[in-house]
């Protein structure tokens, strides 16, 4: 089975479709949150900010040039390499996303399942050329904030400016969150995205909890599948 | 704290960001079994610790994970330019002595600049749009 | 209850609000609006405290943060309890209890004070030290029973019900004071468009103007304040903070502000009916500039008892009845070197008190305020000073006399005029404490008799601060400051705001007087004092220059000088004009004091903010944390992460002990399967066509032939030749490799590959990644691991086609897996890595077929007694940055023939790495198999030797065995692998000694068959 996947790549590379065939169970990382009734299973709840995670997406981080890359992205993704340093740029419908993470490195979002076939269909047309393609979907996930109060929940938590002339919208960037990191984006007008890492998530949700209690806050998730 | 430019992510971040690595500009010889056993210690071990101008290299560890360096004042820890790897500093304690003698200031307002260009406030702008 | 002092009208308190509170148990009320201090002055409350060292009775002295009596103690309960707050600075609210922070038993009996009865001379500086110096191993108790006497408040016994927490704020101009500067400086920025904060300490905004005699466009002062705070908090980019003290200026413009949102309220914020919110903010601020319009301090002036209750610095004299309706006496002697002070006595006699007489030190002052008091009838004695207060539980008679400033002597006779309250000025201290805090020293002005803050790039000064004082000259500063800072944050358009109209002035000229000379010398006179808070005396400076003290700095740590929680923002410029006389010098000569952070006492729990009980550190979980949890696990912080540590049963309610728990574990793994959730191994993803020569340069072993398919263990070291972490790499492809590292290491070796990578060798192509939280890794191992793994994976597991140190991809559980044949314990080993999102059901499903085999569960205490067995090292624990891969005896991994120079090559050659006496890596036997020796216990040869005995060495792991029914350990000695089979010895602590046989690393199976079962 290795064996195939290594022609496939002229036996550089070992690519590696992480989903089983089968329906098996999955657990997000906000899944123990849950579990102990942190987050909320269901949508519904209104209050001055909310929080939500889009669980289960697909995660690739590119690493190589920027001319190179973008032509590839554009091509398979139809979406073109943020410009400048800390640029994000979104899909029209919100569900796909490239995010500039460092000179050489970007973060490629897309609806979970897709990442697999993305990775392969971007290592055939770059071709020889040097880049690097990480699939690490099952390490982090997508928080959606939104709501009056989200700014203020964020000042509480991030030393990132967050004002809208720090972070306008197409802006992202990784920085301290409480005591550990994360990337902070402003995908559009409604709200923020936080991507967080599995191993912290439970910490950041109950940094949320904990600053946004005074909102009112509830984190929700259908966080296991 | 400080508040230090990243000549990659092309604008100020909090110190808790980032990571100092050292001197900046330390060569490791290239054929180390050629070096004496003091240089060889010299090159692990001896480091400047200047009162005034110093360049060190720091990391942008929890935001682009690049190193880059910086040319610091330790009397008054202002940060007088920030510049990715490879490059050379413009400021050096050579050139703030000959700019001090000539009455020019180092820097403006505590804050760096990339090389030679001067800071400014639309660099956020520009970078975000 | 009544307030006798209070006016019938005046004031900007709101009447129909009667809130009640209690000072020392005594029961008064006030009005919404009063500080603690107005509250208590309302009431004809004189003794607020008992003074530091002489316990002397002490009253309310000043109106703002620079009171030094006033100090409280706050709490209606014990958990509520704050020490240390200043009653100028405390709103009043209903309900409010205080205490005196000093006096023992009570405020007005006082056991400290034969002290003060005594008189001076029993008590000179340095006192404590002198006098309690010897022996030093009683200092401990002195100090308890005197800090006991000089009463320094105290903290709660009991756990604060309040929360607290820090807001993260950025913009392009901060302007600390909402007095007239700061007003029009942050409407000159704002109306340019920048982001403004506006912060001050007080409850309301306008700082002087609110108890200010003067008219703006021909209205009152406080109301053009109002109109003003009005237009700012109706602007977006406007953020007004009231109630929040600027207390610290940091590198880069980074200023910390400390905002009180509850405790103005009640006891805490449940109390004020706020539950959930915040009691106080730290505001962690990132400003572009930053406008200092922090004003002045009234200087009082230095005459013999002039603590006594009744004196006051004048100005709190106008604040207390123009802001606060309250007349803190009936018969008023002002003593004054300026022409501002005067205004006390024209508020005082308007408020229909009796103003005795103003007594200044100048021959002809002649300003128009002068002219004013003049005409209304008062009288101004010239030339003079208030030399003396009478009295000794309140003011009962000022002593005035001619003086000679310059002669620092008396030349009149003495006329003592009766009065209950003696106001004095001796000038302003403008509030540099900020500009200072990044150490840029404050500049000396003469003609201000102040000092100003020094340059301080990124911050300008406005009004106040820097001795800009009369009202037009105070906007007009500010204004432009405001605009300088916009324009210089980008704002180039920003101006000043058009000025509101204010009447100008003639003011004469201050005269410099700062302790009144008295008709007894200063060392016999009664006291003078210089700090209120540490009862610092003018005699006790005196002393101090006479000792041999000629820096301000020595004479301060002498006599304590500015030590108090007010850090003597009334004494220290009166205290280094009465050095700079007995040395004859300067006032700037004598030296400049910088302050430090903070600007006034800050909470623990403000600067704790949230970090605090189950969010003071982050916990890392695995994606199996949940089963761990539910199966009863024991943690171990190994890091952030939270590792199951060992896994306890429970029968008939006891619960199994570690010690058998892990024996339990041990022996599941040697003799059947067991199973460790190994996911915080650090794990790194690289790519590249020069992976491969990355990794040989990284490495001390060899990369160049390592096939797909196969796995290594690597070394990795320092350029010092000294192991820095170790671990596991997989080839994945001819360019693709899987880096494993310690748990502890997987930050610092990503960082330390992308260093060398950026640094020294960008030229080769590969690319690095962290992929630690994508994969989760569980390792079944035991002899029975291959049958257990059968049942569950689709993968060819025979011993010939996946070989130890293979790995392969297949499914596990139904889940796309790479299984790694690698082994930490010794025994057949399979690491299996799967995405994180599947773990838990792999997980499961081999426990679903695990019962059969015995399936256990181990925890790290298991794995490390498993590897410590084979003589495994773990990096960080065996070693510690000053081992050589040569010192573990691990040569077999150096490749010392590889072409290229790798990390730490070069040392190990150097002499003092290449020492053959170096201390190496051996295992040690306890002679008594009962023995577990402790990790760090040091070794010797002679047990004999005297103290200090020669240490060969030390223990670095150590555990009991029970496959061996012994304790045994790992160790470093010196010269080690040469000592085989001879004894050594380690002496405890307690005075036994433990003997111990140095043996092979190796404990169990030392030709290793176990793991290729």
């Amino acid at each position: 089975m290795s064996e195939a996947h290594f022609e496939a790549n002229g036996g550089n590379v070992a690519v590696f479709d992480t989903h089983p065939s089968e329906v098996i169970a999955a657990e997000s990382p906000l899944h123990w949150s849950r579990e102990r009734g942190l987050v909320d299973d269901v949508a519904g709840h209104d209050g001055d900010v909310k929080v939500v995670e889009r669980p289960f997406l697909g995660h690739l981080i590119l690493r190589g040039g920027a001319i190179t890359l973008d032509e590839a992205v554009r091509a398979e993704l139809g979406i073109s390499l943020p410009g400048k340093p800390l640029g994000l740029n979104v899909d029209a419908d919100g569900s796909r996303s490239v995010q500039w993470l460092s000179p050489d490195e970007w973060l490629v979002i897309v609806p979970g399942g897709e990442e697999f076939e993305l990775e392969n269909r971007l290592r055939e047309h770059l071709g020889d050329a040097h880049f690097a393609i990480v699939n690490v979907s099952g390490g982090q996930t997508l928080v959606e904030l939104s709501g009056d109060k989200a700014r203020e929940l964020l000042m509480k938590s991030v030393t990132y400016d967050v004002h809208s002339h720090g972070l306008p919208v197409g802006k992202a960037v990784g920085t301290v969150f409480a005591k550990t990191s994360v990337v902070l984006r402003r995908p559009n007008e409604t709200g923020f995205e936080l991507v967080i890492r599995r191993s912290f998530a439970d910490y950041c949700v109950r940094w949320l909890l904990d600053a946004g209690r005074e909102y009112g806050l509830r984190v929700e998730s259908p966080s296991s599948r | 704290m400080f508040y230090i430019f990243c000549p990659y992510c092309d604008e100020r971040r909090e110190e808790e960001e980032f990571h100092p690595s050292g001197q900046a500009h330390l060569v490791r010889p290239t054929d180390p079994e050629s070096v004496s056993d003091e240089a060889w210690g010299d090159y692990l071990f001896f480091r400047d610790n200047p009162r005034g101008i110093h360049h060190e290299m720091w990391v942008h560890r929890l935001g682009c994970r690049k190193f880059f360096n910086i040319t610091r004042d330790t009397t008054t820890y202002e940060i007088l330019e920030t510049y990715p790897m490879g490059e050379q500093p413009t400021i050096t304690a050579e050139t703030a002595r000959v700019r001090r003698e000539q009455g020019v200031q180092t820097a403006d307002g505590g804050w760096q600049t990339v090389g030679a260009q001067p800071e400014n406030s639309t660099l956020n702008e520009e970078t975000s749009s | 209850m009544t307030q006798p002092n209070r006016l019938n009208q005046g004031g900007r308190l709101d009447r129909s609000r009667r809130l009640s509170f209690t000072f020392n148990g005594q029961q008064y009320t006030g009005f919404a609006g009063d500080t603690l201090a107005s509250a208590l002055l309302a009431n004809g409350v004189d003794i607020v405290n008992r003074s530091f060292k002489y316990s002397r009775p002490r009253g309310i002295t000043a109106a703002g943060p620079e009171e030094p009596n006033a100090i409280m103690q706050l709490g209606a309960s014990e958990a509520a309890q704050v020490p240390n707050v200043r009653a100028t600075q405390q709103a009043l609210y209903d309900g409010l209890v205080a205490r005196s922070t000093n006096g023992w038993p009570s405020v007005q009996r006082d056991v400290m004070s034969w002290v003060g009865r005594l008189g001076g001379h029993l008590m000179p500086p340095g006192f404590y030290y002198k006098t309690f110096m010897a022996p030093a191993s009683m200092w401990m108790t002195y100090e308890k029973w005197i800090r006991k006497g000089a009463g320094l408040g105290r903290s709660p016994a009991e756990a604060d019900p309040d929360i607290y927490d820090h807001l993260n704020q950025h913009c392009d101009v901060l302007v600390i004071g909402a007095g007239p500067a700061g007003l029009t400086a942050a409407l000159s920025a704002a109306r340019a468009g920048a982001r403004v904060i506006l912060c001050d300490e007080q409850e309301e905004m306008g700082g002087s103007l609110l108890d200010s005699r003067e008219s703006i466009d021909d209205a009152p002062a406080a109301a053009w304040a109002e109109q003003t705070v009005a237009e700012l908090a109706g602007m977006d980019n406007v953020t007004l903070l009231p109630r929040t003290t600027a207390n610290g200026y940091h590198d880069h413009n980074f200023v910390t502000l400390h905002e009180r949102r509850t405790e103005h309220l009640a006891d805490t914020a449940a109390a004020a009916g706020r539950d959930g919110e915040v009691r106080s903010r730290l505001h962690r601020v990132r400003a572009e500039r930053v406008v200092l319009a922090s004003g002045s301090h009234e200087r009082p002036l230095v005459y013999a008892n002039n603590d006594v209750p009744g004196n006051m610095v004048a100005g709190a004299i106008s604040v207390y009845l123009r802001r606060y309706g309250v007349a803190p006496g009936q018969k008023l002697v002002l003593s004054t070197n300026n022409d501002h002070a005067y205004r006390a006595a024209l508020d005082w006699k308007e408020a229909g008190r009796e103003v005795v007489a103003v007594v200044d030190s100048r021959a002809n002052p002649d300003g128009d305020l002068v002219k004013q008091v003049r005409d209304s009838g008062i009288r101004v004695v010239t030339g003079s000073a208030v030399m003396e207060a009478s009295g000794s539980q309140r003011v009962t008679g000022a002593r005035v006399v001619a003086i000679d400033t310059e002669r620092f002597v008396v030349t009149g006779k003495v006329e003592t005029l009766a009065c209950d309250t003696i106001a004095s000025s001796g000038g302003y201290s403008p509030v540099v404490h900020l500009a200072s805090h990044t150490g840029k020293r404050p500049q000396w002005r003469d003609d201000l008799l102040g000092f100003v803050p020094g340059e301080v790039k990124s911050m300008h000064f406005a009004g106040g601060v820097q001795g800009v004082y009369a009202l037009g000259e105070t906007l007009a500063d500010g204004g432009r400051a405001g605009a300088e800072a916009a324009r210089a944050a980008g704002f180039a358009q920003a101006e000043a705001i058009t000025l509101p109209s204010v009447e100008a002035r003639h003011e004469s000229p201050a005269s410099a007087l700062y302790q009144v000379p008295h008709e007894k010398t200063t060392l016999r006179a009664p006291k003078q004092f210089v700090d209120l808070q540490n009862d610092v005396t003018a005699a006790a400076v005196e002393l101090a220059t006479r000792e041999g003290f000629e820096s301000i700095e020595h004479v301060k740590r002498y006599t304590a000088l500015g030590f108090g929680t007010d850090q003597g923002k009334l004494g220290n410029i009166n205290g280094m004009a009465i050095a700079a006389r007995c040395l004859h010098r300067a006032i700037p000569d004598v030296g400049t004091t910088v302050f430090r952070p903070n600007y006034t006492p800050v909470s623990f729990g403000a600067i704790v903010g949230r970090h605090c009980g189950e969010l003071f550190d982050p916990e890392r979980y695995t994606a199996l944390h949940q089963w761990h949890v539910e199966n009863g696990a024991e943690f171990e912080d190994v890091g952030q992460w939270k590792r199951p540590w060992y896994y306890p049963r429970k029968t008939g309610g006891k619960t199994e002990s570690l010690h058998d728990a892990v024996a339990r574990e041990c022996l599941a793994v040697r003799e059947k399967v067991g199973i460790l959730d190994a996911s915080t191994l650090g794990k790194i993803d690289i790519q590249g066509p020069d992976a491969r020569e990355f990794l040989g340069r990284v490495y001390t072993n060899k990369w160049a032939k390592l096939a797909p398919g196969r796995v290594r263990y690597g070394l990795m070291c320092k350029d010092d030749g000294m192991l820095m972490d170790d671990g596991t790499t997989s080839c994945l492809g001819d360019n693709h490799f899987l880096m494993t590292t310690t748990t502890g290491g997987a930050a610092t070796v990503l960082e330390w590959l992308e260093l060398w990578h950026q640094t020294e060798w960008p030229e080769l192509q590969v690319y690095f990644n962290s992929v630690t939280d994508h994969w989760a890794t569980m390792t079944v191992t035991g002899p029975e691991a291959r049958k257990l793994m059968s049942e569950v994976t689709d993968i060819d597991l025979d011993r010939e086609q996946f070989k130890f140190m293979d790995w392969k991809q297949g499914n596990v559980a139904g889940v796309p897996a790479r299984v790694f044949r690698i082994s930490f314990t010794g025994e057949l080993a399979f690491e299996i890595n799967v995405q994180a999102n599947y773990a838990l059901h792999v997980w499961k499903t081999l426990f679903a077929h695990g019962e059969k085999y015995e399936l256990t569960p181990y925890g790290t205490e298991t794995m490390h007694v498993l590897r410590a067995e084979k003589g495994l090292i773990i990096a960080g624990q065996d070693t510690d940055g000053s081992v050589t891969p040569e010192d573990l005896g691990m040569h077999w991994a150096v490749g010392y023939d590889k072409p290229f120079s790798w990390i730490g090559k070069r040392a190990l050659t150097r002499p003092d790495t290449a020492r053959t006496d170096r201390k190496q890596l051996v295992g040690l036997k306890p002679k008594d198999p009962k023995v577990v020796l402790e990790e760090g216990a040091q070794i010797v040869l002679d047990p004999a030797e005297a103290i200090p005995m020669t240490m060969m060495g030390h223990v670095t792991s150590s555990y009991y065995s029970p496959v061996l029914k012994s304790g045994f350990a790992l160790a470093v000695l010196k010269g080690g692998r040469d000592r085989m089979g001879e004894t050594v010895y380690l002496p405890m602590a307690d005075g036994t000694t433990h003997e111990a046989e140095v043996v092979s690393t190796v404990f169990v199976d030392p030709k290793g068959e176990r793991q290729n079962v």
